[in-house]
This record gives structure tokens, sequence and C-alpha cells, in this order.
């Protein structure tokens, strides 16, 4: 009961935030704390096949980038009145592009995950890896839309009137898709399907012996996994206003991976303090020195060997993992 | 003759130039405890691998009432009626008792692909998930302890609840008494007793005092072929068996 | 047609580059059962340590000492301090932990030389150009990292079949757990496991440094390749990388000579040089797709 309070109290300061940001004379929080809602979205995604599925794919950042990819190509299309391979027509809105970057999500999660899926352990890694920089790639050589050096949006997509430049209400847009999603998780992971998917994790070999086929349940959990994430970079897209093939580099799978092991793995909040806790590190440890990857390296790998729990662990029981 | 559970015809697996499972043919018919003995390295976990299909043989047939299963993998030839309990338990540690038969059960129910409802709260599940332990004998109490806090015999009991929960039509039970004492070994026995006629089974074991407590038929496998099979007596007085098998036997 | 013989030349130097980092990480796979994202490092490590040496001594023997010492220094130290404490636990605990030092390495590069790529000048013996067929001059150093690299195939080819370690390594690939009971060291059979994956690479990063450009971030684009070749070849096979290695350095290499040239056939300049290009790049992957379709183990694992 006390947990329900202290999450309800959470939320409603989380609302509050963009005014208390006001009213403290530092604006830019929020557009900060917006920052940490997408992360978390796509850390939370990862987290639902790694720390419940037990799959360390190290390629989530592709699903990142399509959806953020999608919101633009469908934005640049739109102002250029030319439809998008000839038939599908350029939109600014945000609910077509949104579901649309779902779809290019769990399009492309479902064609690399039924691949990659079909090996495990160091295998699966490498491939996951080696998938995502295909996509990098891929968009790298697209010179229409950038090539490397990225795509403008310079417009966020219209969603019911809302003026999503002004940072409250991209904020309260992130912030309400965190929730929703976090929400849904839950539901997901206490399911049948979650127990399943937890089974997997722990022993497949025990659940191929009460006759699960595991393949089908990987499958669709790194396709719900994939669609989330690309949620994520389509909220990216109209936040940030641009969107390069930096999202999905490898380094940005790490950044997430990062994340969900810092905030707790397996645990439904872990992911939102880890996304905290590494841009908070960010904006910290930069403010004493451009190089600090040079910091943040060593204290990953003390926090792997030493300190596995996790953030979450430092609240005691709602860490214990059981989501 | 009615026609058998389970037939193995001509069996073989090789492992570099070894013939772990050598030309083996072996029948379970319905309603018996077919017990299958041999000394150590004679193949038994292999032969229990192939029927499963955790293992692909390199030929032979293995067919489940009447259908050539041979070609299925593990998870199917389970929806087929099939089951097994592991020598070294496969469970999920991180999890109670309860909630490990509970996920048996819930697997047997048809597919999972359900996000919305809560499992653990589910009585379609935990109901029969309860019966299922009374059956081997968990107590309430212990059922809700996570798995790593339970003794070596509650678990090959748990292990044995988690096989009978998709009400299988054959049953392989590979060394259920290993590493249990007299009592648990006793109590694992009465268990079992009760399960015959009702459900077929293959039971690899040891123990040669359950084996013939238990068993209707023995078969005896020695370097992966069947050397012996016949009622416990007679497997037992016969000559060819003693000398490969029950000779070596400390105290038999 | 000299074009052809000179790229597919240009395949293989490059496929015999990613043999020598693809060996260490499959041995280091197969033996170890440890991913190790930092290996690129080691490689990036011996790439500045050569070029830094070659420009403060000018002589490429120095180059090549220092290069290596870097790389197998670093290596040691690595294994010592980091892995050595990883070998028991999970994959994503040892993907963490070799994120970190490539942060920590990546970063430590920009810090000492800066973030311009470093340019290396090979020696007047070594720059010239050689006929390997009449009318076909090739360069000689792209020829002896060729020479090298069969070399050192050859070595570890000797080294696995013919010594006691190589048995070593050859069983404790398929059976950990044998090779303690023979009272093996184990420890130390992995630490020269890991000393020589971690000089491979180096001597890889030696070598490439007049070729490609010595940069931060070099080691990370070659090692997600070396993931390519190793998941082609197959998981803790030497024969394996050295099959992969080849084949993925000459498939890359011809399509980003060909691709672009191949497509202007069928459509117009630009659009054919921006497929082509991105073509060219994907390549690789979609022919790691289609082994992992129909040899999800790869062309020739290790295990049967």
């Amino acid at each position: 009961m006390r947990e329900r309070v202290v999450l309800a109290l959470l939320l409603v300061a989380a609302i509050a935030l963009p005014w208390i940001a006001e009213a403290l004379g530092t604006p830019a929080t929020t557009g900060v704390a917006t920052r940490i809602a997408i992360y978390a979205i796509a850390a939370a995604s990862l987290n639902l096949i790694l720390g419940y599925g037990g799959l360390v794919s190290l390629g989530h950042a592709a699903y990142f980038g399509l959806g953020g990819y999608t919101v633009g190509i469908l934005w640049a299309h739109s102002r250029s009145g030319e439809p998008f391979l000839g038939i599908i027509p350029g939109t600014a809105e945000l609910l077509i592009t949104f579901p649309a970057a779902l779809l290019v999500g769990g399009v492309s999660a479902a064609i690399i995950g039924a691949l990659s899926l079909r090996t495990s352990g160091v295998q699966f890694i490498m491939i996951t890896l080696a998938f995502a920089q295909m996509v990098f790639f891929l968009f790298v050589s697209l010179a229409v839309y950038g090539g490397d050096d990225g795509l403008m949006v310079r417009r966020p997509n219209e969603l019911l009137g809302l003026d999503l430049r002004d940072p409250a209400t991209m904020y309260w847009l992130a912030l309400g898709t965190l929730v929703f999603w976090l929400w849904l998780m839950g539901r997901i992971v206490r399911s049948r399907f979650g127990r399943v998917l937890e089974g997997v994790r722990q022993n497949e070999r025990r659940m191929a012996a009460i006759g699960v086929p595991t393949y089908a349940y990987k499958l669709v959990a790194f396709t719900i996994s994939g669609m989330a994430c690309a949620a994520a970079g389509a909220l990216w897209a109209n936040y940030a206003r641009f969107v390069s093939p930096d999202m999905m580099h490898w380094t940005k799978s790490g950044e997430f991976m990062v994340m969900v092991i810092l905030g707790g793995i397996s645990t439904l909040l872990g992911p939102v303090l880890g996304a905290a806790a590494l841009v908070g590190l960010e904006y910290t440890l930069s403010g004493f020195t451009e190089h600090w990857k040079f910091i943040l390296g060593p204290i990953l790998i003390v926090i792997v060997l030493f300190g596995r729990k996790g953030l979450m662990s430092l609240f005691g029981r709602w860490g214990s993992g059981r989501g | 003759m009615a026609e058998p559970v389970l037939a193995i015809r001509n069996l073989v697996k090789r492992f570099g130039g070894l013939a772990a499972t050598d030309d083996l043919t072996l029948e379970v018919r319905p309603g018996e405890l077919h017990a299958l003995i041999g000394p150590n390295g004679a193949g038994k976990t292999t032969v229990i691998g192939q029927i499963c299909g955790e293992i692909a043989p390199d030929s032979g047939r293995i067919l489940f009432e009447g259908t050539d299963i041979t070609r299925l993998g593990f998870a199917q030839r389970v929806k087929r009626g099939l089951s097994r309990t592991f020598q070294i338990v496969q469970l999920l540690d991180n999890d109670t008792a309860l909630e490990n038969v509970a996920l048996a059960v819930q697997a047997a129910q048809g597919h999972s692909f359900r996000f919305w409802r809560n499992a653990r709260l589910d009585r379609s599940i935990t109901n029969p998930a309860h019966a299922l332990l009374a059956q081997v004998g968990l107590s309430q109490e212990r059922a809700r302890v996570p798995v790593s806090d339970l003794s070596h015999g509650e678990r090959k009991q748990l292990e044995l609840a988690i096989a009978l929960a998709p009400s299988p039509r054959l049953l392989l039970l590979d060394e259920p008494m290993a590493g249990l004492g007299a009592a648990e070994s006793l109590r694992m026995t009465e268990v079992l007793l009760a399960l015959k006629g009702r459900i077929p089974m293959l039971l690899v074991e040891h123990d040669m005092d359950a084996v013939f407590a238990l068993a209707d038929r023995v078969s005896v496998l020695v370097y992966g072929r069947c050397i012996a099979s016949g009622p416990p007596d007679a497997v037992r007085a016969d000559p060819t068996v003693r000398e490969a098998y029950l000779t070596e036997e400390d105290g038999h | 047609m000299a074009l052809l013989l000179e790229q597919l030349l240009n395949g293989v130097q490059f496929g015999v580059m990613l043999f020598l980092l693809a060996a260490g990480l499959t041995l280091v796979f197969g033996i170890m059962g440890i991913i190790n994202l930092a290996h690129g490092s080691l490689y990036m490590i011996g790439a500045f340590a050569a070029a830094w040496v070659a420009a403060q001594t000018g002589s490429v023997l120095l180059a090549l000492l220092g290069g290596l010492a870097a790389a197998a220094v670093v290596g040691m130290a690595v294994e010592y301090v980091v892995l050595r404490r990883l070998y028991a636990r999970d994959h994503l605990d040892q993907v963490l932990a070799t994120f970190g030092l490539i942060l920590f390495f990546n970063q430590g590069m920009t810090i000492l030389f800066g973030r311009q790529p470093l340019f290396v000048d090979l020696p007047e013996f070594l720059s010239g150009a050689v006929e390997v067929l009449p009318g076909v001059p090739y360069p000689v150093y792209r020829l002896l990292i060729i020479a090298v690299g069969l070399l050192v195939a050859f070595g570890l080819w000797l080294l696995i079949q013919k010594t006691r370690i190589g048995m070593l390594v050859r069983a404790g690939a398929t059976h950990r757990e044998m090779v303690r009971a023979l009272g093996v060291d184990i420890r130390l059979l992995y630490t020269l496991v890991f000393g020589l994956g971690a000089l491979l690479a180096g001597l890889a990063g030696v070598m490439a440094g007049p070729v490609y450009s010595v940069n931060v971030g070099m080691g990370e684009q070659i090692l997600i390749l070396t993931f390519v070749v190793v998941v082609i070849g197959g998981l803790g096979s030497i024969r394996g990388a050295m099959y992969g290695a080849l084949l993925v350095g000459i498939v890359d290499t011809l399509l980003r000579a060909y691709a672009p040239g191949l497509l202007r056939v069928v459509m117009d300049a630009s659009q054919a040089d921006m497929l082509g290009a991105g073509l060219a790049s994907m390549g690789v992957y979609l022919l790691m797709a289609l082994v992992l379709l129909l040899r999800p183990r790869g062309l020739f694992p290790a295990h049967a």
C-alpha cells in the first residue's frame, strides 16, 4: 500500500516538474527530463527482453533509429509533396507517424529477431550487433535523407492541435507515453506470456520439457520490444527535431544496456532510474572534462564487477526483481 | 495384443566412433511400468534423450501411440503426450515450487500468448498446481518456498509434479530416486505405485529395490543394446543379465 | 581484368587482417566462453603504438615491436584486472564490462593523441609496387600483409594441431571440464590464449596503420565485421575463422568496388552510386543473414 502512495506522489511530482522548473529558474530541466523519459522508454523496452527474457540484444538502437527516421522521412515527404516510394504520402500528423513508427519497428524486429533467435548465447549477441550495424550503414548511405549528416525535422508533428515545440507539452507527451508503456509492461510481465518469458530466461530446457515452443515466445517478445523502442525514437524525432544514423550506432545500444543495468535489471522502474542516472552522469561528468567517458568506463566496470543489482536495490523490496 | 504406447525400432546413435545406442528395439505397453536398467555407461540417458527428442538418432524410428515422432522436437512431443523428469532436476530456481508447477499447468492448457491477466492470481492454474503438489506429497507450506531452499528430495518430488502437469500419456522417469535417502525413496516409490496402471511409464533407475517393486517388465541395456527383456523375476534369473550387470552390484 | 585481380587481392588482404582478429576472438569465445568487446581496442592500441613509435624513431622494426608490446601488455593487464573476474559470469556482465573498457580506451586514446587520425608513412623499401602478373602492379606492402597473414595462419595450424598446448586448446574448446580434470592449470591456459589473441590483434593493428588511417573508433568498426566473420565461420573454429575472413574480405571489397558500377547499368548514376554504396556496406551482413538461415551454427562450427 505504501508503494502505491509513494509512486503516486512521484507521478504527481513528475507531472508538476515543468512548473517547478520554471519556479526554480531552471527551465532547461524540462528538456533534460524529456530526454530522460524518452531514453527510459527505450531502456524499458530493452529490459523486457533482457531483464525478463534473458536475451542480450546489442542492437536495440536500430529500432530507436528506425522509429525516429519514420517520423523524419514522413515529415520530409510531407514537405516535398512527393510520396515515399511513390505511394505513401508524407505526413506530419503524430497520430499517423507514431503508429507508423510502431509498425516499422515491429516489422524490423520481427525480421531481425526471426533470424537472430535461431542462435543463442554469444552468437546471438554478435548477430544483433551486426544487424544493427547493417541498419546504421543503410541510413548512412541514404544521402537523400541526409546520410551521415542526419535529417532535420524543422517542426515537430501535429497532435490534436497541441504545440509540441513547447517544452512542457513535449515533456508531458513523453512522460505520458512512458507511464503508459511501464503500465503495459507491468501487465505483460505478470501475464501468462510474461511467466513463460521468465521461464525461458531461467531454464530454456525446462520450458521445452513442459511443451513450450520457446522460439515463438522469444520472437514475440523481441517484436514487442522493438516496437516500443521505435516509439521512443519517434518521440525523440519530435523532441530533438533531428534524426541521424547516430541514433542507431552500436554505442547507443550500449548506452541503453547501461541504463538497464544501472537501474536494476528486470525491475519495472529500473530503466527509469538508469536513464536518469546515465543522463545525470553525463551532465555532471562532462562539467569536469570533455573526456567524461574516460571516467564512465571504469565506473561501469566497477558496477558490473561489484554491484550488479542496480539502483533499484536501494529501494529494498521493490528492487527484488518481482516487478 | 494392443498397440504399444512407445515403440523404439532399430535405434542407432553414434558419438564419434562409439555407438551409444546400438540397434535398440524396445516397447512400452499400455498401462505398464517398464524399467530400463543397465550398468553405468550403457547408454540409458542417451536413449531417454532420443525418446524425448533432445538428441537426434542417426537411424531408426520412434513411434508414440502408433505415430512416428522421430522428426519432432522436444516441445512438440510433450504437446502430444510425452513427459519426462530429468536426473539432474531442471527447475526454475528463482521461483517457488508452486510457481514451477503452475507454469507447467499453464503450458499444458494451451498457448500462453495472453498478455493481460495476472497469471499468478489465476485459479484455473493454481488449483491444479496445488493438486499436483499434493499428489507428490509436497505440503502447502513447502510449496511457497523458493526452490533454492528446498531439500534434494523435495526437488525430486517437484520434478515429478511438473512432469505430471500435462496429464501425460507416457512418462519417462530418469533416475527419480537418485540421491534420495531411504525414507524419501520409499515415499517416491509409493507415489509411483499410485500412478502405476494409470500412466504408462518408462523408468530408468539404479535403485534395484524400487525397480523390482514397481516394474511390470524390465529391459536390460548393455553397450547400447537390449540384452534381455521380460518380467522382473525372469530378468533377475537370466544368466546373461547376471553376468553383465547384476553381479556388479554390491549385495545383490 | 587487371582491376578484378587487384580487387581480389585487396579482398584477400582485408580478409587476412580480419582473420588475425577473428582467430583470437574465436579462440577466446570457444575456449573461455567469454565475449570480449574490447578486442578491437587491442587492435587500435597496436595501431596507435606502432604509428607513434614509427613517428618517433622512423624504424619499422621498433614500430612493429612497439605495437605488439603495447597490445600484449594492455591485453595482459585487461585479462588480469577485469576479464579474469568475468569467466564465471553471464554474457551480459561480460558485454557491459568490456563495453566499459571500450569507453575507457577510446577516450584514453583521444586524450593521448587527440581526435585527428594519424597517418603512417611507409619506408622506401615497402612502398613500391610489384608486378604480380605481367601488367598488373600491386603494392608491395599489401602483399606483405597477405604473406604475414598466411604465415600466421600456418603457424596457428601448427600450434593447434601439432603441439601439446594446441591439443589443450582443442580440448578446451569442447570440454572445459575435462581439461581441468587433466590437472592443467586452466587459468594459465586462459591467460596464454588471451595473450595470443591480443598479440594477433595488435599485429593486425600494426599492419593496418599504413593502409587504413589510425583513428579512435577503428577498433569497433573492424570488430563488428570480425563478429560477422566468426558467426559465418563458426564459433571456436580457426578453420572457420580463415574461410569466413576470406569470404567476408573478398565479398566486402568486391561489392564496394563493383556494386555502384553494376547498378549504373540498370539505373541512373546518382541513384546507382547511392544504392551501390549502401549495398556494399550492407552486403556482408546480408551474407551473414543468409548463412544464418541455412546454417545457424556457421559454416565450420567447432562442435559437432
